[in-house]
């Protein structure tokens, strides 16, 4: 027998609630996810254009460092943004966290500021940088890592193009030391 | 946080799996079609990873123009249209390297690791769709 409005389903045969289903659930995995990181990544798209200049260069060196991305009137690129969060899935959910809610979050910070923009001229957080596939990656990663509050922000990945890609990872920066 | 940058390249190349540690039959048994004797080939896509601080005054922490003629010469020269068994150097017969997908990656690690202008990261090959191969810094090379 199926219980009215609450929602319901089969286990072994016999209908029992869904709250029902939560409890066996958490009973019957209780500890299996203790420990064990997991990593999810969510990817989405934006174009955007950019040109290089750095205004402390003369014309000459500017050609000479960034060739034809030192074209003034810049030029575009599909961008694709994977950003992967570790953490341990929630027992009753099952998830680190709600993916729509980590979709809202691109939306609101990335996609809304970047695409169909120009790097050089419409994104402050860009300001004053060359807006290099490295420095895109540290200023996506600078913008998300205080909106994720459930698990952790583990990598931006920013590709510019399939061949071209940056990464702004989790860790010390011993190795890849941010000066921007 | 840790930046890296990450170039993805390719080359064509024949190769035939085949020690001369084992058996015809051996080698037959151990790598199956892959030892066939007159080779076969792959399309190969290489990720070159670097990392390192990223410079003010360019926003990059490796030029590719820098990067792509470095790995042009070291790498897609020597390999691009080539039999890995007998025409390139750390794979000739008397090396007894087996040109593994695993055994490329430390060889084109080794041939990278030079680079001048960023620490060389990771070299990530896939051989085909299907199968991917990966060496990072820190683990040995091939002599």
């Amino acid at each position: 027998m199926v219980e009215e409005h609450a929602g319901g389903g089969t286990l072994e045969g016999q209908d029992v609630p869904f709250a029902a289903l939560i409890v066996s659930y958490e009973q019957t995995h209780a500890g299996i996810f203790e420990g064990s990181m997991i990593r999810i990544t969510r990817r989405v798209e934006f174009s955007a254009a950019h040109f290089y200049h750095n205004p402390n260069l003369s014309p000459e060196e500017n050609l000479r460092i960034f060739g034809k991305c030192n074209n003034p009137h810049g030029h575009g690129h599909n961008y694709a943004l994977e950003v992967t969060i570790a953490g341990e899935p929630d027992a009753t959910t099952g998830m680190i966290l709600d993916l729509k809610e980590l979709k809202e979050i691109l939306q609101t910070e990335v996609i809304d500021r970047m695409d169909h923009r120009h790097l050089n001229y419409e994104v402050p957080e860009l300001a004053g940088q060359i807006p290099t596939c490295e420095n895109l990656a540290v200023a996506i990663w600078k913008l998300l890592l205080p909106r994720i509050t459930k698990g952790k922000l583990d990598r931006v990945r920013v590709y510019e193009s399939p061949d071209l890609f940056a990464d702004c990872a989790a860790g010390n920066s011993i190795r890849g030391e941010v000066r921007s | 946080m840790r930046v890296s940058l990450t170039r993805r390249y390719r080359f064509a190349a024949s190769h035939r799996l085949y020690t001369s540690h084992l058996s015809e039959e051996q080698n037959r048994r151990v790598y199956g079609k892959c030892s066939n004797p007159y080779g076969h080939g792959h399309n190969y896509f290489v990720e070159v990873t670097v990392s390192g601080p990223i410079d003010p005054e360019t926003g990059m922490i490796a030029n590719l123009s820098v990067l792509d003629p470095f790995v042009q010469d070291r790498m897609i020269e020597a390999f691009d249209q080539k039999y890995l068994n007998e025409q390139v150097a750390e794979f000739a017969p008397e090396k007894r390297l087996v040109p593994t997908t695993e055994n490329l990656c430390r060889v084109i690690f080794g041939r990278l690791r030079a680079f001048p202008a960023a620490r060389l990261e990771r070299v990530r090959i896939e051989e085909t769709s299907n199968n991917s191969f990966e060496v990072e810094e820190g683990a040995d090379e091939a002599a």
